[in-house]
């Protein structure tokens, strides 16, 4: 009847993109964590970028398949392998992650635990195997504007590569390498520090008093983010 | 669209998606990918120098792509969001394509800089 009807106005409001609602119909956290990753993305990118026009200008470059060929305590010659296994660490602490998601939209507080503990134990994985990998290069002379001694750098390049050709593109490829994965390796402790706290606030019961696990899914975002990065820090830096 | 069927939609969009099996497709998927990775760096690389020097790279960034499709589309769930959110987050992406384009140039310059005069 009369006192029923919807006046035109108020019609026009109910739409999703004239102030009714969202138009995204995400949660105000979850819009707000894919904007930060949408940064993230830039300053990664620029990173890489940046990576890829000092190597693609210099006149040689570390052979990937000789300084990534030590796996630490089981093989002096063993390329790409201990990379691969890090790889697929990571790629597995983010399945678990979805696990927990899943698990958290069916309200399960158990599974959600269980698959928790996991993704922030896949997660301290990584950063060991990082520190082994960071203490071999260093224990080789690379670091941050340090580069082997000119012997040991020999191996690392093949062909005819002049020692000042060797010595420049050492020095580009320690600064870049141990910035980018550096910055990598912070955002996978953030994102181990960030699970363990979300771990602790399931445990505590807070989003089952909440009747939501959306949290879940946020922290979920970030961490398949730095998985997302590592995809691409791998392919840029050992395999191409 | 009411608000009423909007609230709706959202209860069933959030939670549409990501069964187990589907999880454990995506993880073969990225796992297979990674693999075919490794079979070209390890074995097809170091013996054959013209794919090497042809192919390989176009080859890992095309993987590298599929990669980030799967992680962002299924794990990161954007696929099943909303088309405005999907948008919002892939235009600006294509931002980085500039950069690429203008460094890219731009190295080309440094290597005639870096020439003995």
């Amino acid at each position: 009847m009369s006192t029923t009807a919807v006046t035109p106005i108020d019609e026009v409001k109910s739409t999703p993109w004239s102030g009714g609602r969202s138009p995204f119909n995400v949660e105000y956290g979850k819009m707000m964590m894919w904007f930060f990753l949408l940064s993230d993305a830039f300053t990664f990118s620029s990173l890489l970028i940046s990576y890829g026009a000092l190597r693609f200008s210099a006149n040689a470059w570390p052979a990937a398949s000789e300084v990534f060929k030590v796996f630490p305590y089981v093989s002096e010659n063993a390329p790409l392998v201990f990379v691969g296994l890090m790889t697929f660490i990571l790629i597995a602490s983010s399945v678990t992650m979805v696990l927990a998601v899943e698990a958290g939209h069916r309200n399960s507080k158990k599974e959600v635990i269980t698959w928790m503990i996991l993704t922030v134990v896949g997660g301290f994985m990584f950063l060991g195997c990082q520190a082994l990998e960071w203490t071999h290069l260093h224990s080789e002379g690379f670091w941050w504007s340090s580069i082997p001694n000119a012997e040991t750098l020999k191996e690392f390049f093949t062909g005819n590569v002049s020692y000042h050709d060797q010595a420049s593109s050492a020095h580009q490829f320690a600064n870049l390498f141990f910035t980018i994965t550096g910055f990598h390796g912070f955002h996978v402790f953030t994102g181990v520090v960030i699970n363990i706290i979300i771990t602790v606030n399931v445990l505590l019961g807070t989003y089952e008093k909440r009747g939501s696990y959306l949290m879940i899914e946020k922290v979920g975002l970030y961490w398949h983010f730095v998985d997302l990065v590592w995809v691409f820090v791998f392919t840029f830096f050992y395999l191409v | 669209m009411s608000s009423e069927t909007t609230e709706i939609h959202a209860e069933h969009g959030e939670h549409e998606g990501m069964t187990k099996k589907r999880i454990l497709k995506v993880l073969g998927i990225l796992t297979l990918i990674t693999c075919v990775e490794f079979f070209i760096a390890l074995v097809i690389v170091p013996h054959n120098a013209e794919f090497a020097h042809n192919w390989a790279n176009p080859i890992y960034i095309i993987l590298t792509l599929l990669k980030a499709f799967y992680i962002v589309a299924y794990f990161m769930h954007l696929k099943f969001e909303r088309m405005s959110l999907i948008f919002a987050i892939i235009v600006p992406i294509l931002f980085i394509i500039g950069l690429i384009l203008v460094l890219t140039n731009e190295s080309h310059h440094w290597i005639d800089l870096r020439l003995p005069f």
